[in-house]
């Protein structure tokens, strides 16, 4: 039988991962940066994501609209991301014309150019980004959460940045930075899609073989102490109505507990979907959360989430308050849930639900290619493909017990940041 | 240039030869197509029933009756309901339109009957509870209490007060605050009597399921389903256009960044003009990031993270629309920006090289756009809805290369004219 996936390093260190699905003529191909707001110094913040930006204004082979022109007229998708662990780009093409994906991505790797004309343009454009994001309360509020969150680690900030950076960063910082993080070494190509695998490997040879690892020199990363007690966060903007945000420090994704959370997670405010692309997930009517304050009219929606990081982050529940309530009600009534997940073990009913659901979630990202290729690649931003593979098998390994001890280890008031953001009349 | 090969492919677009469609005795329309490369399915379906029914002094009912479909029914209450989507990691909601009321679901292929079982169960048998109906009032309420606040969505209910106005669709589907205060229950259980029924109701299944397993799990739960109370959808009146640029303008205090949308009425769906537009849209605002618009605003100008154009076309008068978010200080300079392409756009015909490019564009994205099951399943709803024929897809090419650039100025002078333009703004 031949192999239909391969993963393998070339020898400037670019790691490669590929996957051949035979199911639609498309190939979606993706290069992942270690780079986000992770590594962005005091003062730069928001860099990484404005770098993102820099990389569709042009090279010398490919001026800045060449790309956009030729991957649209195939009828393509391609576009960015930029998190806290990664920046990611992407391609997905009808397979008979995707070279370009591989062209262009090497050529970007090395060539951009950061005009200074260009770099000006897209300080507006990014300054943009971020009004449009303050237009949102609950962007208001998560940022002041996570600044409270951390006294040091670069995740205190948005990744976006904050304005008065994004109004004195240089074009020569910019270039620094990309000059920096955009290397073979510190990069994965993942590809997935209608191809043969001897075939791939040969082309990515050819475009990306001969780039050169640069060593540079890497700033450590500052991480925090415990939290140490309970913080607590006022917003108020306009409106008329209210949030709360509860945020525990959370264990990395590659911390063993970080699954056990997960199962927690579930119960607490409902499954995540683990798609990028394209359909899947569950709603969250029988969570504990939902039942105990939606349906108790204590709070109009919940949601919860966990995100998977390289370094320890954050565990958000996020609830809009009823009008008739008010956020200490709506604290209150969250931690009489959290209350009853630290005094007894869950059923082994409601975990063995919860990994049934994580299992349809799963089933449902096979569904597209771009998102089985986002898979190759993510998961190595802070753990490697393993985590991906063994994910159901580590929730399979949950017990009543473990989630006690988790439960207990993570959800307690000295690990929070409380927030609320409440409408500028109330504050009168 | 490459030919696009992807009729010839073994995922061949859907077409006759692997559609089926049955149409039951009780009116109801279902169409199957089988995809057996993930354990997945995606239910998507409607019926003739929406917010166009809605007295203007209370809309809204339509909306809440659509979302009360699954607060109760004769066999469970809404925790139970909840309880069988959500333990098999399933997704199952009902949403209301202007035209139609709509179900989505999300599957595995294992639990096709048991998902298609509670579709039927929520459109036969609710039973509206009231303490359930004035929690989803209150949520309802609560959303509109943040949409009051969101510039995008207010500037966009504002543009259709300007190019609807006189005409059902200047209202949104979800009402206003006081048209939804005064909704009760019972008006959720006399619209429901009067507007859900399986007279032109459609069901499309996609994914692992055979077409006759598919068509009979609809059979058995829908097929003996009546309702002869249920009347048939108003006549949809013809709107007539702005006579000059007419603006309108909201102001949302506090916010960062102003949201503008400025347009025409365009055509409905089944026009001749279609494939004229669409390309004409395309090269307008739409290819690449984002046509001509985005260029001139976002990437010339730097005023904008977004600017781009959209057609909205359904039954009745459709809309054309520019939309842009822009800080407060540049509004005005972008608006004459999106009016200055406006007027070359009718003045001079689109070049050759756009007129190509966008047609390559729109060839080929197929197999990205029906790559996966709910993308086929939204494909088939729309050839349903519009009566194109299961032949649409095979046509589709031809009909885009016969567009000319003579075509899109002659029918781009028909809709959009730089002097009588609808001009909305929700900002600061």
């Amino acid at each position: 039988m031949t192999k239909t996936s391969q993963f393998y390093p070339l020898p400037n260190g670019l790691t490669v991962h590929l996957k051949e699905i035979h199911t639609a003529p498309i190939i979606s191909t993706w290069v992942w940066y270690r780079v986000g707001s992770r590594n962005e110094q005091v003062g730069k913040t928001g860099i990484s994501h404005w770098v993102e930006h820099m990389q569709f204004k042009g090279t010398q082979e490919f001026p800045a609209s060449y790309l956009d022109r030729e991957i649209s007229r195939v009828g393509g998708t391609w576009n960015a991301m930029t998190y806290m662990d990664w920046t990611t780009y992407y391609e997905t093409l009808p397979a008979h014309v995707f070279e370009i994906s591989l062209q262009s991505e090497a050529d970007r790797m090395t060539n951009s150019l950061f005009d200074p004309k260009e770099v000006e343009l897209e300080r507006n454009v990014v300054i943009s980004e971020r009004e449009g994001n303050e237009n949102e309360p609950l962007f208001l509020l998560n940022e002041a959460v996570q600044l409270e969150a951390f006294a040091d680690h670069p995740y205190r900030y948005e990744v976006i940045g904050l304005k008065d950076d994004l109004h004195t960063i240089t074009r020569d910082d910019l270039y620094q930075h990309y000059r920096n993080y955009y290397r073979p070494e510190n990069a994965v190509l993942a590809v997935a899609g209608d191809f043969e695998i001897s075939a791939m490997k040969k082309k990515i040879e050819n475009y990306f073989g001969t780039i050169p690892n640069r060593q540079v020199d890497e700033h450590t990363v500052a991480q925090d102490p415990p939290l140490g007690g309970e913080k607590r966060v006022s917003v108020s903007g306009p409106g008329e109505t209210s949030f709360v945000q509860i945020s525990y420090r959370a264990p990395a994704a590659s911390n063993p507990d970080f699954f056990i959370l997960t199962v927690l997670d579930s119960l607490l405010t409902g499954p995540s979907s683990l798609n990028m692309f394209g359909s899947g997930g569950t709603s969250n009517k029988t969570s504990r959360l939902y039942r105990a304050l939606v349906e108790n009219e204590i709070a109009v929606s919940c949601h919860g989430g966990l995100q998977a990081t390289k370094d320890p982050f954050l565990y958000h529940t996020l609830l809009t308050v009823h009008p008739a309530h008010t956020p200490e009600e709506v604290l209150s009534a969250v931690d009489q849930e959290i209350k009853k997940v630290l005094d007894s073990p869950v059923s082994s009913a409601e975990i063995e639900r919860a990994i049934k659901q994580a299992k349809a979630l799963f089933a449902y990202s096979s569904e597209n290619i771009s998102n089985q290729a986002f898979w190759l690649g993510y998961t190595e931003m802070f753990d490697s493909y393993d985590w991906f593979e063994n994910y159901i098998d580590h929730l399979l390994q949950v017990t009543p017990e473990k989630v006690l001890e988790i439960a207990r280890n993570y959800l307690n008031l000295d690990n929070r940041v409380v927030g609320f953001y409440t409408p500028e009349e109330s504050q009168a | 240039m490459t030919k696009p090969v992807y009729n010839k492919h073994r995922n061949a677009l859907p077409g006759p030869d692997d559609i089926t469609r049955v149409v039951l005795e009780n009116g109801i329309t279902v169409l199957a197509r089988t995809n057996f490369n993930s354990p997945t399915l995606s239910i998507k379906g409607y019926l003739h029933s929406g917010s166009l029914f809605d007295p203007v002094e209370k809309l809204g009912i339509s909306y809440l009756t659509a979302n009360g479909l699954m607060t109760g029914t004769a066999a469970h209450d809404f925790q139970g309901l909840y309880n069988e989507v959500e333990s098999i990691g399933a997704r199952l909601n009902f949403s209301s339109g202007t035209l139609t009321t709509s179900f989505s679901a999300h599957c595995l292929s294992e639990d096709l009957r048991l998902i298609m079982g509670l579709i039927a169960e929520c459109l036969r048998t609710p039973s509206f509870p009231e303490k359930e109906f004035n929690r989803q009032k209150t949520q309802l309420l609560t959303g509109l209490a943040i949409r009051a606040q969101d510039t995008a969505a207010m500037s966009s209910i504002l543009f259709d007060q300007i190019i609807y106005a006189d005409h059902p669709y200047q209202y949104p589907e979800e009402g206003y605050p006081e048209t939804v205060q005064r909704i009760e229950r019972i008006d959720l259980v006399e619209f429901y009597q009067r507007t859900y029924g399986p007279k032109n109701m459609v069901v499309v299944i996609v994914g692992a399921v055979q077409p006759e397993e598919a068509i009979q799990a609809v059979k058995s739960t829908l097929g003996d389903w009546h309702n002869p109370q249920q009347v048939p959808l108003p006549n949809i009146p013809d709107a007539m256009p702005i006579q000059k640029t007419t603006k309108k303008a909201l102001s949302i205090p506090g916010k960062s960044q102003a949201d503008i949308v400025l347009g025409s009425l365009a055509p409905e769906r089944l026009s001749p003009d279609y494939f004229t537009l669409r390309l004409a849209n395309n090269i307008l605002g739409e290819f690449g990031m984002m046509g001509r618009i985005g260029h001139s605003v976002r990437e010339e100008a730097g005023l904008a993270y977004y600017a781009y154009s959209s057609l909205s076309l359904n039954l009745g008068p459709g809309a054309w629309e520019m939309i842009a978010g822009v800080n407060p200080n540049n509004i005005d300079q972008a608006i004459a920006l999106m009016e200055e392409e406006i007027r070359k756009f009718v003045t001079d015909p689109v070049t050759e090289e756009e007129l190509s490019d966008s047609k390559s564009y729109f060839l080929g994205r197929m197999p990205l756009m029906l790559e996966s099951n709910s993308g086929v399943a939204i494909s088939l709803l729309n050839m349903e809805h519009f009566n194109l024929g299961l032949d649409y897809f095979l046509k589709y090419p031809q009909e885009i290369q016969a567009v000319t650039a003579e075509d899109i100025l002659i029918t781009s002078r028909k809709y959009l004219d730089p002097d009588r333009l609808a001009v909305a703004i929700a900002g600061p």
